[in-house]
Order: structure tokens, then sequence, then C-alpha cells
């Protein structure tokens, strides 16, 4: 579900966050229109807007714990986990985090990777967020829900700022709603 | 007589600060006794200590801050403690090391106004960058900004969870620099004061708030 389909309709702030992130063609490799969302993080305002409505979406959700997504989900998620009062936990590439750890293996598009959660991070039964800058394939998504259930959280929600148009309407991610602020910004926009 | 001593302990107390650099939180205006802001005990006693593979220098005991972020009290007082000091500065950039550094750098980016610019490892990036090579225990390895980022005579705070040796610290002030920014201050959670990492910062002043010795 976007941000406009919830509410967000002409809301101005939308459209800043959208115009403040760059595109960049063929990133990682040929075909990709990459959404770089660094420009945003130049842009204090609009980086705040996202902040807020995020904040606002989720402050009476009862949500206890945030999780980020390595490395650009560690930057949008402590500011919200922050303004919610929840406590933020890092979901790692392997060999990152110290003490015990689970695992969940995920695929790319050659291969697979995986991400790894500390497993003292989560209690039973906690009500967590999922946070990521960006939604594509739903494959980091997938694998930090299972994490975190592995765990006994309930995940409430997946959220983050970009998302590809398929993920409109009450598109689930292994069962859970996703939630998406913008879809991808288009080349002829220049920032920086 | 009094009268004359509280106004030398104020006029002191600026250049006590920046020579007290140790812990920047250390002293109030109360005078000669150093009392540490109470906020900084709550925060170094959520930070986890662990011997684990994962420490890149041997022989170093890990210092775990993720669980300083499980704790919503202990993480907002480490962002306001940074904040507080920062607010007031003119600062406009904040730069944050990956991937720890990317933990606390935008919430204090956001609180203060600046922006916030990370500084990771290469072929993160998805625009034209510059790059600064630092030295590890064996061999080399690199930190990368966006160009056009940051621009001359901007005002540079760089964050980190951690300071050691220092050398990820000198790449980032060396980034800044290059591009004509003045980089104010260090910021690190943790100081580990042994690997003297503090003598790498270009005499930059560090900020932190727990030493483990």
């Amino acid at each position: 579900m976007f941000a406009v389909e919830n509410g967000l309709q002409g809301d101005p702030r939308l459209q800043a966050i959208s115009d403040a992130i760059r595109v960049i063609p063929h990133f990682p490799k040929t075909g990709i229109m990459f959404q770089d969302i660094t420009t945003l993080l130049l842009d204090p305002v609009a980086f705040k807007h996202v902040v807020d409505i995020f904040v606002d979406r989720y402050k009476h959700m009862n949500i206890s714990l945030v999780a980020g997504v390595e490395a650009r989900g560690f930057i949008f998620g402590p500011p919200i986990a922050l303004a919610i009062g929840a406590k933020f936990v890092p979901l790692r590439k392997p060999g990152k985090l110290p003490g015990r750890v689970i695992s969940e293996e995920y695929e790319l598009e050659y291969g697979n990777d995986r991400l790894e959660m500390s497993v003292e991070a989560v209690k039973s039964h906690e009500r967590a967020l999922v946070i990521d800058d960006l939604v594509a394939t739903g494959g980091t998504l997938s694998a930090s829900i299972k994490l975190l259930e592995r765990a006994g959280a309930e995940v409430v929600e997946c959220a983050c700022v970009v998302g590809l148009p398929k993920f409109k309407g009450h598109c689930k991610l292994k069962g859970k709603p996703l939630y998406v602020l913008v879809e991808p910004s288009q080349l002829d926009e220049v920032t920086f | 007589m009094s009268l004359t001593i509280i106004h030398l302990f104020l006029l002191l107390s600026p250049l006590r600060k920046q020579r007290i650099y140790v812990q920047c939180f250390s002293l109030t205006m109360s005078g000669n006794k150093e009392e540490e802001d109470p906020r900084i005990n709550g925060i170094k006693t959520k930070i986890r200590v662990v011997t684990c593979s994962v420490s890149k220098i041997a022989g170093i005991m890990f210092q775990d801050i993720t669980t300083v972020l499980l704790d919503p009290k202990a993480f907002k007082d480490t962002i306001d403690l940074f904040v507080e000091r920062y607010r007031d500065n003119n600062i406009s950039v904040v730069a944050g090391i990956e991937a720890r550094g990317f933990l606390f750098g935008p919430p204090i980016a956001l609180a203060i106004g600046a922006k916030f610019v990370p500084l990771p490892k290469p072929k993160k990036l998805p625009g034209e960058t510059i790059f600064e090579e630092y030295e590890l225990e064996y061999g080399n390895d690199r930190l990368e900004m966006h160009v056009g980022a940051v621009e001359a005579g901007d005002r540079a705070l760089v964050v980190d969870d951690l300071i050691a040796t220092g050398g990820t610290l000198c790449a980032a002030i060396n980034l800044l620099e290059r591009v004509g920014a003045e980089v104010v201050e260090c910021a690190c959670v943790i100081e580990l004061p042994e690997l003297q990492g503090r003598q790498r910062l270009k005499g930059k002043p560090l900020c932190m708030l727990v030493e483990y010795r």
C-alpha cells in the first residue's frame, strides 16, 4: 500500500520526498535505475518528512521494536524508533553481529545472501516494524519477517521509502502489510 | 572573595572544557569536582562487552553498542547528549561512517537540521565518488563519499560508534577536507584510549561518552 492510497493523497511532503531522490541509471548493473536516497539525506526538510510520516503512522500502533536492514535501513530505522519509543534492532550481513545470532537466507538474482539478527534482541510477542529504504523483489524484507517471527515477534508491517508500483493495493509480503511512501523517481529529476 | 572565585570558575570553565577532551560531558559549571552527566553511566551499563571473532583487532574485546539501541532511553540519551553539544554550533554536515555511524549520525543530523552524508566502503555509493585509503592491520581499505554531497565551507561533524586506532576517522576527515569542508569535531560513543586513535585525528577534537581500557 502506498501512502497516497491511505490518506496522504496530495500531501506535498510526498512530492518533496520524491523530488529529493536521485536516479542513477545502470547501477549496480545495466538496466537498473537505482534510486539514490543519499540526496534525500542532504535535504534535512525532506528527510524529516520521511521520518514524520512514518512516526505519525506507527506511534499509536504499540510498536516496541523497529528492525532495520543493513545498511540503508540503519539510516531510517533509528530516527523512527527514537520518536516512537521503540528499540532498534539491526539486521545485518553475516559475521557482523557479536554474540548469538540466527540467520535467514534469501535469494539474489544470482545466488543467495543471508541476514542475521541477535537472538537476545527480541522478546516473544513483541510488535515489530521492519524498515528499509526500498522494496523491489521483497526478498530481504521476507527474510527479515522470518527472522523476527522465528524469535517470537509479531511483524505488524514493513515500511519502505520507495517501492515498485506492483506493491499498490493490499499487496502483502509473507502475509504482512507493506507501507510505501513513493514510487521510483524518474531520470529527468535532477538533484545535487 | 567568594564572588571572585565564582567568576574565576565561570571564566575558566570554557577553557577547561576545551582542554578536558577525554570526556566532553564530564564537567558541569559546579566547580572543581568533575561531575559526569548522569545519563552517561546509564549508557555505559547498556554496552555489552564480548569476546568474539568479529573483532578486527586481535586481543581487543568487542564493545557492542547494539544493546544500547535495545534500550530506548539509553539510545535517546546518547543522541541527546550529542545534540545538546552541537545544535548551536552551526554544523551543516554530519558524516557517518558505515555501518554503525549510520545508527547515530542521522538522528543527530535530523535534530540539528544538518545534512547527513554516509561514508561507506567501496562500491556502495551509486554516483560519482572520491575515496580515501586507510590502513588495516593487514592491507588497506577505503572510505568513499559522493562528489557534491559536501561543499566548501560546510562545517562537519564525523560520527562513528567507536574510535580505536583512528584510521577510519582520519580517512573521513581527509575526505571532508579535500572538498573544502571544515571538520569541527569527531563524535564517538566509545573510545579505546590505549590505541591512541585521538592522536590520528589531524588535530581535530574528539568527543566521546565512554572509554574502555
